[in-house]
This record gives C-alpha cells, structure tokens and sequence, in this order.
C-alpha cells in the first residue's frame, strides 16, 4: 500500500468510526446542554426519582446475583461437555437478545398473572407476583441473562482443562475444582459478565412495564413523565439516571477488573 | 508394586491395546515412544483421568482401576507442569496438602520443608507466572510430591529444557526415585532412558513391544522398530577415570580398553555410544598414537540397504557399516582380524545418574 492510499485508508475509516461515536454521544450530551442545572437539582431531590433510580439499581444488583448462581454452572456446562441438543442449549440461551422486548413482557405476564403458572402458584400461598419487585427481576433476568452466560461461557473456555486435571489428580473432588481452579481463573470474564447483566436488567424498560407498571422502575418512571407532562419534564430525571448508572456501571468495571 | 494388566481403550483415531507390564517398588521405568505412540494416554489412564475400556491397574495388590484421580496415591508431573498461575509458588505447594486438611501450621512447615528439598525457599511468594522454566519445574515437582505418593508419573520432563537443566532435573529425579518413591517416566529420548532408568518398556502405536531391563533393550533390541528406535548398537558401559571439561576425557569399557570422548559432566559412571557409520575399519593399526582402536575379530557380515553391517568381536560387540567398496577391498568376512576406530568426537557420553 503507499503512503498515500494508506493515509486515505485510515482517514476513511477515522471518519466513518466518529460518526458512529458520535451518534451515541451526541444525543445523550445534548440532553445534557439544554437542560438547566437547576431542573435537573430539583429533580435530584425528588423523593420519586430517588426512589425509582434506587429500585432500579437495587432489583437489577439482586437479580444479577441472585442469578448467577445458576447461570454459572449453566455456563461451565457448555464450555467443558458436549451433550445433545447443545446447539439448541445455546440458541436458547440468545433467545432474549432477538425476542422484542415488549413480546417477553406479554410472555412473562401470562406466566406471572394470576392464571398463569407461577401467578396460579404464588396466589394460593397468599403472594401476588404481578406488579412488584419479583415481577421485575423476572423481567430483567430474562433478557439480560445472556450476558452473564456468554461472557462466563467463554471465561471457562479460556481455562485450560489441564489445570483442572491437574487439581484432580492433586485430591481435589470436581466441586473443589470448580470452585478453587475454574471459577478463579475464570473470574475476569465471569465478574465482566455480571457487571454487563446488571447494566442491561438496569436499563429494561419494555418487558418491565408491561409486568410492573408500578412500583415504577426509573425507566418506567422517565416514560410516565415524557407521557404525562412532556419532554421537559422527563429530561432531568433521565439526566440523573443516566449519570447514575454511568456511575455505578463504571465503578463496577474498575472493580472487576481489578481482580 | 504396580501391575498393568490388559489395558485397552479405544479413542476415535488411535487404540491403546492390551497394555501390560509391572513395576516393582523403587523401580525407575521408563517408557519409551515416538510421538503418538499412546505413553501420555497410558499416563492419563494410570493416574485416572481418563478410565480405560478394559483391562485392571493394581497398585500394591489393590485395584484401583476405577478409583478416581487423586485418590489412587499416585502423583502426576505434566509436560506443560500445570502450575495453577492464579496461585504463588507458595499456594501452589500447598494446595493438596489443604485439601487433605492439614493445620496451617503443619501446612507452613511441611511447603517450607519441601521448597528447601527443591532449593525454592526463595521463590515461594513469586507467582509463577513469573519464575524461570526451572524454577517452574521445581515448584510443579515439589507440589507433586507434597502428598508422598506411591508412585510419581513424569510425562516428558526433560523435554524442551536447556542442558544444565537437563542435568539438574535428572539428579532430582533420580534423588526422588532413591527416597522411595517408583517412578514411571515417558519420553521420546532413549538418552534419558540409558541416563535415569533401571527398566524400559517401549512403546509404538499403541502397543508396548519389548520391555526389560535398561541395558539388555538397548543391547537386545527384538525387533527392527526397537533397534531403529533406541537407536544405539554401539552402547557401552563405562567408568570414567579421567575427566576434563575442555579436553578429552577417557574410561574404562567393561573389556577393559579404554575410550576417549568429549564430556561436560563431571561423572564417574556413564554410557558411551558411537553410531555404526562411525566405526573405522582397517586391517592394521597404522597409527600408534590414535584413540579409540579396537582390535578384534570378525564374526559376522549383514547385508543392508546402503552396504554391510559388520560385527566384531573386541571383548564386547562393535557394529561398523561399510560399503560394498571396503568391504571387498579389506577382504572383511568372518574370522579374520580386523582394527575398528572410532574418532572421540563421535563417541557420546551419557551420564549414569
């Protein structure tokens, strides 16, 4: 290549990439620039925008963890076996990334209403699924779920099988490997995974609204403003979410990448 | 003792087949095989990762063909030594004595007992990640052996190690096997075989096809693969009793003539061996002063494909490979006297550790 078509090369490409950049940035930082400081202050002290940004963070924190538990072990399953139907096992597993999301609301509310199978179950022990916290972390484990599985998955796939065997011939019984070998070596990625989950079950609004309207996560609150008293009114309370959760999922990528 | 008994197991391209041999306790077996010849499969079978199709592994009377890994006493030394790299040298040590529950006091004492067997006292709270391929050795070594086992199975140690590595590591190895513990070591290179083991069994798609004692294989080669494979007709014990690291170095063969060779091992007991090709034959010993003449007596003449095989008998049996040419020339056959020479930097020495 010559200096020159190498030049006009990377300048293409330089172009083309901050057009992409900036079609994200631009929209987020003009909301930014026409809100006033003060309308975004008076927002900050709203008890219900408090309250719905912490109900945000709160489930989404509880469901990644909560989650993980069996996602883990899911996701070593498909990293050390071949079974069959494994293929199907990961085509389900991307399920959620291609389901529209307002389609997995409908799907959970008929599982979670009062008819449904878990709704039918939970009201004959006196529990109401359908517009509370619970409802809410169903809604957001279900579509941000493959970003922990993936992200472990392939964690798992870079520990090398040696050193597990290695453990095994030193006395340690498989769960002990799992546990001391895989999940240690593995843990950048599975840490990345969960932080990544939390981040997307934070951000759930179409599945969340139709099976919780109320008590209102912080992006069904941004829309009950929008729709009810316009955009003005909406923009402050997404400023302050939108800084929240840059806080918070920034803060949890430096934490685990530290490991 | 440990028997192997029928050991088959069959993988989508290769079989190992009806695997059978023993190890007496205190033995250093060596398994010998050219890549993909089935030693590290055979090692995954005995340390019992991988469970065989059929056939019986017994250790000191007891079956332990379905006993899983890590319960069966025996230790494993892996090729690439499998140092967990999220753990220093310390934990690494320590990790199976923990999972036996041992007190982190008897714990402390026994890694810090260990790393100074090793020599890696000094290297117990370096990750691994950053130790040389030495020091890894020791460490992966050490943590083997933390647990006493029976048996200790070494796949490839001495491979893709530097020479002064080379010589260090086989002391350790042989100081190991003299504490009690039987080892069963495979490699590709009949040089560590002659070295380390008092008992070879070589292995080939597969099959294990002659087993024995180190010397009487390398000397009795029953078949052409093993022939061609230990490599080494021209093998000899020897005492040395002059060495010098720049010079030459001589000792006495079991004749008692003497052989002169280029050694870096400062080592009184060792082997010697020269290729076929590298024999000199004449029928007088025109030069006084030269080294490495044996006279001896024809007994036997083999044709080969690129001319003859010659075998003379010196007191011990010389092979030489002359041509066609030579061979008319000399008028070699059996029964006349002939001188074999042999220049000292063809001869290579194997220290006897």
């Amino acid at each position: 290549m010559s200096n020159q078509s190498s030049t006009q090369f990377r300048l293409a490409f330089i172009i083309l990439s901050a057009f992409v950049l900036l079609f994200i940035v631009a929209p987020l930082l003009g909301m930014f620039i026409r809100t006033p400081f003060k309308d975004i202050a008076t927002s900050a002290a709203d008890a219900e925008v408090v309250q719905a940004i912490w109900l945000s963070i709160s489930v989404a924190m509880v469901t990644s963890l909560l989650f993980a538990v069996p996602a883990i072990p899911l996701a070593y399953l498909l990293a050390r076996y071949d079974f069959p139907l494994k293929s199907v096992a990961n085509g389900i597993i991307d399920l959620p990334v291609v389901v529209p999301h307002s389609v997995v609301g409908i799907a959970l509310l008929g599982f979670i209403a009062g008819d449904g199978l878990i709704g039918r179950s939970f009201s004959a022990i006196g529990f109401k699924v359908l517009g509370t916290p619970f409802a809410i972390s169903l809604a957001m484990a279900f579509v941000s779920l493959p970003f922990l599985i993936n992200a472990a998955r392939d964690g798992f796939l870079q520990v090398p099988v040696r050193l597990e065997q290695a453990a095994l011939t030193l006395g340690a019984s498989p769960f002990q490997v799992f546990f001391t070998i895989s999940i240690p070596l593995a843990w950048q990625n599975i840490a990345s995974g969960i932080v990544m989950m939390f981040a997307r079950g934070m951000s759930e609004f179409g599945a969340v609204i139709i099976v919780a309207y109320h008590p209102m996560v912080a992006s069904v609150m941004i829309y009950d403003r929008y729709t009810t008293f316009g955009l003005k009114y909406a923009q402050p309370a997404a400023i302050i979410f939108l800084m929240v959760s840059l806080i918070v999922f920034i803060s949890l990528r430096l934490l685990s990448h530290k490991r | 003792m440990l028997v192997v008994d029928q050991i088959s197991k069959r993988l989508p391209n290769f079989s190992l087949s009806e695997i059978t041999f023993k190890v007496s306790k205190g033995d250093y077996f060596m398994l010998l095989g050219p890549s993909g010849s089935g030693k590290s499969l055979l090692l995954q079978i005995l340390s019992g990762l991988v469970n065989p199709d059929s056939g019986k592994i017994l250790l000191d009377g007891k079956d332990i063909t379905r006993t899983p890994a890590g319960k069966r006493n025996i230790g494993i030394l892996f090729q690439d030594l499998a140092l967990f790299p999220h753990l220093n040298a310390y934990s690494n040590i320590a990790y199976p004595m923990k999972l036996k529950g041992l007190s982190s006091r008897n714990l402390k004492q026994k890694v810090y007992e260990l790393a100074e067997r090793f020599s890696i006292g000094h290297l117990l709270h370096q990750r691994v990640t950053h130790l040389s391929g030495g020091e890894r050795q020791r460490v992966a070594l050490a943590r083997t052996v933390a647990l006493n086992p029976t048996l200790l199975l070494l796949d490839e140690p001495l491979t893709a190690v530097d020479a002064r590595l080379h010589i260090d590591l086989s002391m350790l190895l042989r100081e190991i096997n003299r504490f009690g513990t039987t080892v069963i070591h495979v490699t590709h290179a009949y040089e560590e075989a002659i070295s380390l083991a008092n008992r070879v069994g070589v292995i080939t798609n597969g099959r294990i096809v002659q087993l024995g004692a180190t010397l009487d294989v390398f000397q009795n080669p029953r078949s052409e693969f093993v022939a061609q494979f230990t490599g080494a007709k021209n093998f000899f014990k020897v005492r040395v009793n002059s060495y010098s690291p720049q010079g030459l170095s001589s000792g006495a063969l079991v004749n008692g003539s003497q052989i002169a060779f280029y050694s870096i091992n400062p080592c009184n007991l060792g082997f010697v061996f020269f290729p076929e090709s590298s024999v000199v034959l004449s029928l007088q010993s025109d030069a006084q002063s030269a080294v490495n003449v044996f006279r001896g007596r024809v007994i036997d003449i083999f044709a080969q494909r690129f001319g003859y095989e010659v075998i003379i008998d010196c007191g011990l049996r010389v092979f030489a490979l002359v041509t066609h040419e030579s061979l008319v020339k000399l008028g070699i056959k059996p029964g006349i006297e002939i001188f074999a020479t042999v220049k000292a930097n063809a001869v290579r020495f194997i220290p006897a550790f």
